[in-house]
């Protein structure tokens, strides 16, 4: 459903801060399948997510959806395709907006928009009944304005905007960081029913070495701006936090001494 | 005096389309957009050029929407396409379209006496009609026989249409596009994410709201009898005095509410200058100062009101906890006399 060809990206370019974000990056994802992203600030997890959703173009190497080369569509176009969460509750939703003046903006990315009502009789009570598989109250509170909602329902308002379309790829990008512990299990819970009742091909990026391993079916690891480890299926739910620092400690061990012999 | 009162509220009913524009860029697309000063003139100048060439006034008026459009969306394209800064694109334009308001024109000042213009033909019309008699007849039993205007046709028929755009206003937001503005105005990386062109959308909201403000310049220059090169300056102002007036008295809870409170604004806000004008002291001249005045006001008296509001919520609840605790006080007096018997 997704692959990543090669892909390179460098953020200021021939100035002292030249940082090379992307490296001969390479990823292949099946529909269905749930990965989780992990890797240590500045690795080049959002870049990844951003080098997917089209905010940002690779400066070489192709990103596949669903078959076809998208690395020159734009983001808006592009978005038809993909939904996404973003890490600031702040960010998914339009806070002085109503709910479902809010669904009614998700409805109209796979929909072309035209002089219609964008809240009509039929679309209010088909809204409603997805706001309903939430259990927050929220299709009481159609017209409500967003910004009044707490940080952990606007997320999980956002997760659900972002994914009852169906999107082909769903991009997490630490979605659960900013909110308290149980509020983070209620949008992370959520994230693991719509996943897997919608069948959806997902990318989610999170701190959260735990929640790496109990959600999805896949892990890579991040470093440097490449995958340094990779695990799927089986080999993943027999993952454990400790195996996987011992694991990411090794690779930048070996890894180090690769760096000291060529400085040798 | 009376007079005075109703030519506010006919100029106040007009400039009120003119409010309507800036509404939507000021606070819809949250894109101060100066261009306003000069599509204001373009919309006049356009009209008052083809009425002199004999046109009808209806295609005149209609050519000045038109022309108010192209203004917004070069000032649209200037920030999206070209990356300019929302204040700077507007100021780009606006000094743009002093010339080319110039040239349409071909001097700095064009008088409509002999021309037929809507408004001329709106007041025909409405003799014919014979409901000036009615209506005066009314302000007679109600007491206001001296103080009838000369016409209400003007105040009717701009009542009309102002709450027409109005509506056409607050229905257009709600459509599936409508909603795709005001969420770009809202959050855009969010509505960007949700296939919106943020740029389509910025474009499209800054040409439908300085075709208003054209639409504007145009029926007042129909109305005052003239189009003059510098019937613009301090436009964007008085609009935003309309808006924030508005919003401060009428409110802004819905759009709807919103809409009508700008119409409201606008009025109010004409009926002060006029008042304010009545002051021996001040003079037509100091029209400007008196609009950077009010609308300094309206934006600091709801901060001060909230402020004296908080500190008596404050003084109120130290009452409370006082009271409180004397009485907690005198319970504990109590229990300890108890026990020592």
């Amino acid at each position: 459903m997704l692959q990543l060809n090669q892909i390179y990206k460098v953020f200021n370019q021939g100035t002292p801060d030249e940082k090379l974000a992307l490296k001969s990056l390479e990823l292949t994802l099946a529909k269905g399948e749930f990965v989780t992203v992990i890797g240590s600030n500045g690795a080049g997890k959002s870049t990844l997510m951003n080098m997917i959703s089209g905010k940002l173009t690779p400066d070489a190497g192709a990103v596949i959806i669903d078959g076809k080369d998208v690395s020159p569509v734009d983001e808006n176009v592009r978005s038809k395709m993909i939904g996404r969460v973003f890490q600031d509750p702040m960010a998914g939703t339009a806070p002085h907006m109503t709910i479902e003046e809010n669904m009614a903006i998700a409805y109209g990315r796979t929909h072309k928009r035209g002089l219609r009502f964008g809240v009509t009789k039929s679309r209010r009570s088909y809204y409603k009944e997805t706001l309903e598989t939430l259990h927050l109250g929220l299709e009481n509170r159609m017209n409500a304005k967003v910004g009044m909602l707490s940080g952990g329902e606007r997320q999980a308002l956002s997760l659900l905007m972002a994914t009852f379309t169906n999107p082909k790829i769903l991009l997490l990008d630490e979605h659960t960081a900013a909110l308290d512990p149980s509020r983070a299990e209620l949008v992370t819970n959520l994230t693991k029913e719509i996943v897997s009742q919608n069948n959806l091909t997902t990318l989610m990026v999170t701190h959260n070495m735990q929640q790496a391993l109990d959600l999805g079916t896949s892990l890579i690891m991040m470093d440097k701006g490449q995958i340094i480890f990779e695990a799927r299926g089986e080999e993943k739910k027999k993952l454990t936090v400790e195996k996987l620092l011992h694991e990411f400690q090794r690779i930048k061990g070996e890894k180090m001494l690769n760096d000291r012999a060529v400085l040798i | 005096m009376p007079t005075a009162i109703f030519s506010s509220f006919e100029s106040g009913l007009i400039y009120a389309i003119m409010a309507l524009g800036v509404y939507l860029t000021f606070r819809i697309l949250d894109f101060p957009d100066l261009t306003v000063d000069g599509s204001f003139v373009t919309g006049a100048a356009v009209t008052a050029i083809m009425l002199v060439n004999g046109y009808s006034p209806l295609i005149s008026t209609g050519a000045a929407l038109l022309a108010g459009f192209a203004a917004g969306s070069i000032t649209g394209l200037l920030h999206t396409k070209g990356k300019i800064n929302p204040l700077l694109s507007g100021i780009l334009m606006m000094i743009a379209l002093y010339s080319i308001n110039l040239r349409i024109m071909g001097k700095s000042n064009i008088p409509l006496f002999s021309e037929s213009t809507i408004i001329t033909s709106v007041k025909d019309f409405w003799v014919k009609t014979g409901l000036d008699s009615f209506l005066n007849k009314g302000m007679e039993v109600i007491g206001l026989g001296n103080s009838t205007p000369s016409t209400w046709a003007i105040i009717f028929i701009m009542l009309v249409i102002s709450l027409a755009i109005k509506f056409a206003l607050s229905l257009f937001l709600k459509t599936e596009i409508g909603l795709a503005i005001r969420a770009t105005g809202d959050n855009q990386a969010m509505v960007k994410s949700f296939s919106t062109n943020t740029d389509n959308m910025k474009v499209l909201g800054l040409a439908v709201s300085n075709a208003l403000v054209a639409f504007s310049g145009s029926l007042i220059a129909q109305y005052n009898g003239f189009s003059d090169i510098g019937m613009g300056i301090g436009m964007i102002v008085i609009g935003l005095a309309s808006v924030i007036i508005g919003e401060a008295i009428f409110g802004a809870k819905t759009i709807a509410r919103a809409t009508l409170a700008v119409i409201g604004g606008a009025i109010v806000y004409r009926l002060v200058v006029a008042l304010a004008l009545q002051v021996q002291f001040l003079q037509t001249g100091d029209v400007k100062l008196i609009t950077a005045a009010i609308v300094i006001g309206a934006l600091i008296i709801p901060q001060l009101k909230d402020k004296q509001k908080e500190k008596s919520m404050k003084k109120k609840r130290l009452k409370e906890l006082q009271i409180q605790q004397t009485l907690v006080k005198g319970a504990k007096e109590v229990a300890t006399a108890k026990s020592d018997i």
